[in-house]
């Protein structure tokens, strides 16, 4: 059991870590997840007594880590791959931290073949790709047979069947009873291993409950409604009816309406009373990973932008486009639906373009192809294809603010999800 | 499936909702026993012995030692000189003072190198306790350097006193024996231990090489270009204490009467190391990993 209060770690006036309290507990896989450079790996290091808290406290079983006896047969880590020095073989460097903590050698023959390394034993380390060093760095966790495991990405430079290895591994390993700590940028690889999940940003806690809570809770589900494509004016019938009834409708690209605050049986009953026929009724869940992105948006440090190359390009001869962004490059919310509550962008739109917000969700602005020409009263299509034309996203704040009364952004306020959904509150603070 | 009900927060896990409950636990087959010095000791035996650097360092220092001994030896003994009495054994001096810098760059790196590497991190996760890694790093150090060096002085020692002599030597005395072989080797080692204190508090392997050979041969350069008479005392100490004339002392041939004589020169350094150890100890106490 890992316990961590109040843990605050400033390097100068730049603050890694501010106020985090969490527990980790045995018998499950905890992921930690944060974009790159949220702390995770400073809570890691504070955790086993490398650095100083500057606030707070954090404890292993009840004990400061510098104050545990032996402690390397109670908590094994993996914080770094290259944490090793490179002219030492495998086996002699497993050796000197085996003979550290008085654990027999052939311990350290029986965590390399565990890890797959025996045949490289005896080769030093300088020479290992990252993968097997992420091995060697696994082994030497795994040397003192602990109660307690700490992994810093362990799967970067895994190969699928690495990957595959360390799943099953960080899942029996918690099965045996022990508590195991697994830090990742990625949401997807902790959709597959964990049981719990401690999401942080900018240092700061987010989130901290299990993998179905966090999805339940972050990712909304909705139904995908399609009418026929060949009468839009079904479709406008069909939004202003289900809107009426309280449910949340969004347009999506392909034409298609994502709806939200409604269950299927009753966006049915709807479309009927309402004399539309439907194409498709399908129930949907957001990804993990979109929930993730979703909630650490507005804590990203380093986000990449498009890349204009503004002034280098030839100008484009007369009649031609400009080739179409690829989506999701430098724009930053494309992926992750809009929290349902209204007022206000809750998180980073650099672009400042007002039609953005409701917009981004879709991804990349819809490909004058794709939208269908036979559709003049369909308000998005008629709308967007212009939007997106002239240049690059930069260009879009001459958007115009939707004119349909009925469209979405501006009359689809779900009050009653917002303070749920809202991912720039920290979880303790809903 | 799809009813968007928001859900609510009261909705607690189930592991939340049973604190009380006795958490699973694991317990290791493999015996676990209470750590000391010893095993600490045996650990960085091992990482000093599996490195290429503490081969190739403590093998350069044996071939200067050896080489410039035998080279020496066999230049003095092919000339016509008359060491008039004097002990052969000072002839030993040129060798140790250019093997020095290997031991200093072994020490150094001892400590050093596993910032370099960041293996240090792993270190002081399987054994929290700073002080016992620091402390185990010296023990091994100095042995391994003190052996090496106590050896190669000896073996120097008894081949110039059989070369010269014919050549007018005189027979070194037990006390001349034992400046000139273990006093060295302790010095020798010492400054060695100083130069591991030194990587432990830069954490920089090259600045702390850098620093240490520049404390070794600095003073006597600086020395050699003190002109004026006013830095006359500055000049004298400066000579008297730099680390080649310290090590000339036991051989009894010191560049002047005054300054250190006897043992002093293994006091010095004994106090220095002591103090840069203490030094170490409190920063790495201190300081993040």
């Amino acid at each position: 059991m890992i316990e961590a209060v109040g843990l605050t770690k400033r390097y100068g006036d730049k603050t890694a870590v501010y106020n985090l309290s969490f527990q980790v507990r045995p018998g499950a896989v905890t992921g930690f997840l944060g974009p790159n450079g949220s702390g995770k790996s400073t809570t890691m290091r504070m955790i086993l007594g490398l650095d100083n808290p500057t606030a707070g406290h954090v404890t292993i079983g009840g004990h400061p880590y510098r104050k545990l006896p032996n402690a390397a047969r109670q908590v094994g880590a993996l914080l770094d791959a290259k944490a090793v020095h490179g002219g030492r073989a495998a086996r002699n460097h497993l050796l000197s931290l085996a003979q550290l903590s008085g654990i027999p050698a052939r311990r350290v023959d029986e965590v390399l073949g565990v890890v797959g390394l025996q045949d490289v034993a005896r080769r030093r380390s300088k020479g290992f790709s990252l993968g097997m060093g992420q091995r060697l760095g696994i082994a030497a966790a795994l040397l003192g047979d602990p109660q307690v495991l700490l992994f810093d990405e362990p799967v970067n430079g895994l190969d699928p069947e690495g990957i595959h290895w360390v799943r099953n591994l960080m899942k029996a390993l918690a099965a045996e009873g022990r508590t195991v700590f697994v830090s990742s940028h990625l949401m997807s690889e902790m959709a597959l291993t964990a049981d719990h999940l401690i999401v942080i940003g900018r240092g700061q806690l987010l989130a901290d409950m299990s993998v179905t809570e966090f999805i339940s809770a972050n990712s909304a589900d909705f139904a995908r409604v399609r009418t026929p494509d060949s009468e839009p004016q079904l479709r406008e019938k069909l939004t202003s009816a289900l809107t009426e009834a309280g449910g949340h409708v969004l347009p999506e690209q392909d034409g298609a309406l994502r709806v939200t605050g409604l269950p299927l049986p009753r966006i049915s009953d709807i479309a009927h009373g309402a004399d539309v026929r439907l194409w498709e009724l399908s129930p949907h869940q957001a990804s993990l990973e979109e929930a993730y992105m979703r909630m650490t948006q507005g804590a990203v440090d380093y986000r990449s932008t498009a890349d204009q190359k503004a002034g280098l390009q030839q100008p484009l001869p007369p009649g031609a486009q400009p080739p179409m962004p690829v989506p999701g490059q430098g724009q930053p919310g494309w992926y992750a639906p809009p929290p349902p509550q209204q007022g206000g962008q809750p998180f980073a739109a650099p672009q400042g373009a007002p039609g953005q917000a409701p917009a981004g969700p879709y991804g990349a602005p819809a490909a004058p192809g794709t939208v269908p020409g036979g559709q003049p009263a369909n308000p998005y299509a008629a709308q967007q294809a212009p939007q997106h034309l002239p240049q690059a996203p930069a260009a879009a704040p001459q958007t115009p603010q939707p004119p349909a009364a009925a469209a979405p952004p501006a009359t689809a306020p779900a009050p009653a999800s917002a303070p749920v959904t809202d991912p720039t509150k920290p979880e303790d603070a809903r | 499936m799809s009813t968007p009900q928001p859900p609510t927060q009261q909705a607690a896990p189930d592991w939340q909702a049973a604190p009380g409950s006795p958490y699973p636990t694991y317990t290791s087959p493999i015996p676990v026993v209470r750590t000391t010095l010893v095993h600490a000791l045996a650990s960085e035996w091992t990482k000093i012995r599996s490195v290429r650097s503490t081969m190739w360092t403590l093998g350069v220092f044996v071939l200067l030692v050896l080489g410039i001994g035998l080279l020496t030896g066999a230049v003095v003994a092919s000339s016509d000189s008359d060491l008039a009495g004097e002990s052969a054994l000072s002839l030993g001096f040129f060798g140790l003072l250019l093997g020095s810098i290997c031991v200093i760059t072994l020490g150094v790196l001892t400590t050093a190198s596993e910032y370099g590497t960041g293996m240090i991190r792993t270190t002081m996760t399987a054994c929290p306790s700073r002080g016992r890694v620091l402390a185990a790093k010296g023990i091994v150090f100095f042995l391994v350097a003190f052996v090496v060096t106590l050896v190669s002085a000896t073996v120097v020692g008894l081949f110039h006193v059989s070369l010269l002599e014919g050549n007018g030597a005189g027979d070194p005395t037990g006390t001349e024996w034992l400046k000139g072989t273990v006093g060295v080797s302790l010095y020798i080692a010492l400054l060695g231990l100083l130069s591991l204190a030194v990587g432990s508090i830069i954490r920089h392997s090259a600045g702390a090489i850098t620093l240490m050979i520049g404390l070794l041969l600095a003073p006597l350069v600086i020395a050699l270009f003190m002109f004026s008479e006013s830095l006359k005392d500055v000049q004298q100490a400066l000579f008297e204490y730099s680390i080649p004339n310290q090590m000339s002392i036991f051989y009894a041939n010191s560049l002047s009467d005054s300054g250190p004589s006897g043992w002093d020169p293994l006091w010095i350094v004994l106090g220095v190391t002591a103090v840069a150890f203490a030094a170490a100890y409190a920063l790495l106490e201190k300081r993040d990993v």
